[in-house]
């Protein structure tokens, strides 16, 4: 199991747009993939699910992934958050 | 099953409760704000009588404290007498709230006195009674253990269906499907389960604001309501069976008779649980469909495939009686 924080940076936070993006990332690996935020775990290849999630400006979220090919998963989505999803 | 969110529940949170009709509490706050974020801890209720009269052992301080018209009458004596001893020992404690029914109004002197222990006054319109009966049902509720599910609830033929499964197998789809044959949806992908009284599983959306939408691949997200009206949403519903949708597996030995009763267990009760294959040419919504309708059949004490086997077996009981009878060598 490979775990990684990240915090979002973008001004919008997760919104339509960014969740697809996550999904389409979270949807190229075997391995299972959760977002968590507070106490809220989530599966990180449902749209709905990381819309849901609520996650504004800021907010802190933990990646995990469980499976194969983890590492290069975290890394991937880690890298989304990090690019603030092209926007701003 | 993913998640579990501790409970933090303050007074305010009560207040503010959206609740309607034969749930209402009717609260509204008289004295002692600055105390509304004082958390509530337990499910629990107290009448403070024993407590007014100066016994404070045992007290049970944590719970929502309850004055109705004899707490009210004691206190109006205790004011007459001159002695607020008993008042201000009382919010010496970190109680969480007072709770007045009947719209009985407190003195100023105990509002004076809440106010300064910074403790939140409420006052409800209902009768202790009906307001405790009440304000249980609600905080037991909200104390419920409970989890999240990635999964789709469905409402078919009355039952509560759960629709589990790895992402990409089709839930979506085939709750789709159903509520295009005029069932209900009541969560699409995260499904919050609570378990109310220790005794049922109760499915809803994990979030309102997003109500009831759906994800299907192709389309992107559409809204049940505008598209098939109020008639195919349900806000929640009792779990009752749970179907785990999976790509057919050639190794693997589904049932074929349905005699063995799989179960599945969440937040600590078992759930009649059916393994469905997915494969082209399988129409999964049907087949949901009569899961669901079998179900009730084995509610009403009918349950096919026993019953199906014991007309086997009683059929094949008289067959070797027959034959026992035909083939008898002293047989006349």
């Amino acid at each position: 199991m490979t775990e990684s924080t990240v915090s979002i940076k973008n001004r919008a936070g997760i919104h339509a747009r960014p969740a697809a993006l996550i999904v389409q990332t979270a949807s190229k690996f075997a391995s299972k993939i959760w977002l968590e935020k507070g106490g809220d775990r989530i599966n990180a290849k449902s749209i709905m699910g990381i819309i849901t999630l609520g996650a504004s400006f800021g907010t802190p979220i933990r990646i995990i992934a469980e499976g194969a090919d983890e590492e290069a998963a975290t890394k991937a989505i880690e890298a989304l958050f990090e690019s603030r999803f092209e926007e701003d | 099953m993913i998640g579990n969110e501790p409970t933090v529940f303050t007074v305010l949170d009560l207040v503010d409760l959206d609740l309607k009709e034969q749930n209402s509490l009717n609260l509204k706050c008289v004295a002692g704000r600055a105390g509304l974020g004082r958390q509530i801890t337990v499910p629990d209720l107290n009448r403070p009588g024993l407590a007014l009269a100066g016994f404070y052992e045992s007290f049970a301080w944590s719970r929502l404290q309850i004055f109705g018209r004899g707490e009210v009458a004691y206190l109006e004596k205790l004011e007459v007498e001159g002695t607020n001893q008993a008042v201000n020992t009382l919010f010496s404690y970190q109680i969480p709230c007072c709770i007045f029914t009947n719209s009985l109004q407190p003195s100023a002197g105990f509002l004076a006195a809440a106010e300064a222990g910074g403790c939140p006054i409420l006052v409800t319109n209902l009768s202790s009674s009906e307001f405790s009966s009440r304000v249980i049902r609600v905080i037991s509720d909200i104390f419920a253990p409970r989890t999240t599910i990635h999964g789709v609830l469905v409402e078919v033929f009355g039952i509560g269906i759960l629709l589990v499964g790895d992402s990409g197998v089709g839930k979506s789809e085939t709750a789709l499907e159903l509520i295009e044959r005029g069932h209900r949806l009541v969560a699409d992908d995260v499904v919050e389960i609570r378990c109310v009284n220790g005794s049922i599983l109760m499915g809803q959306g994990a979030n309102k604001v997003i109500g009831h939408h759906m994800e299907i691949r192709g389309l992107g997200i559409i809204n049940i309501t505008h598209l098939f009206g109020v008639g195919a949403i349900r806000d929640k519903k009792q779990i009752q069976l749970v179907c785990g949708l999976e790509d057919w597996d050639p190794n693997k030995i589904y049932d074929r008779v349905g005699t063995e009763e799989l179960t599945t267990e969440i937040l600590g009760l078992r759930v009649p649980k059916l393994e469905i294959p997915v494969k082209p040419g399988r129409n999964i919504p049907i087949i949901v469909e009569t899961a669901a309708m079998n179900e009730r059949l084995k509610k009403m004490g009918y349950h096919t495939a026993q019953e199906f086997n014991q007309n086997v077996l009683r059929w094949l009981e008289s067959e070797n009686a027959r034959a026992l009878y035909f083939n008898r060598d002293d047989y006349l």
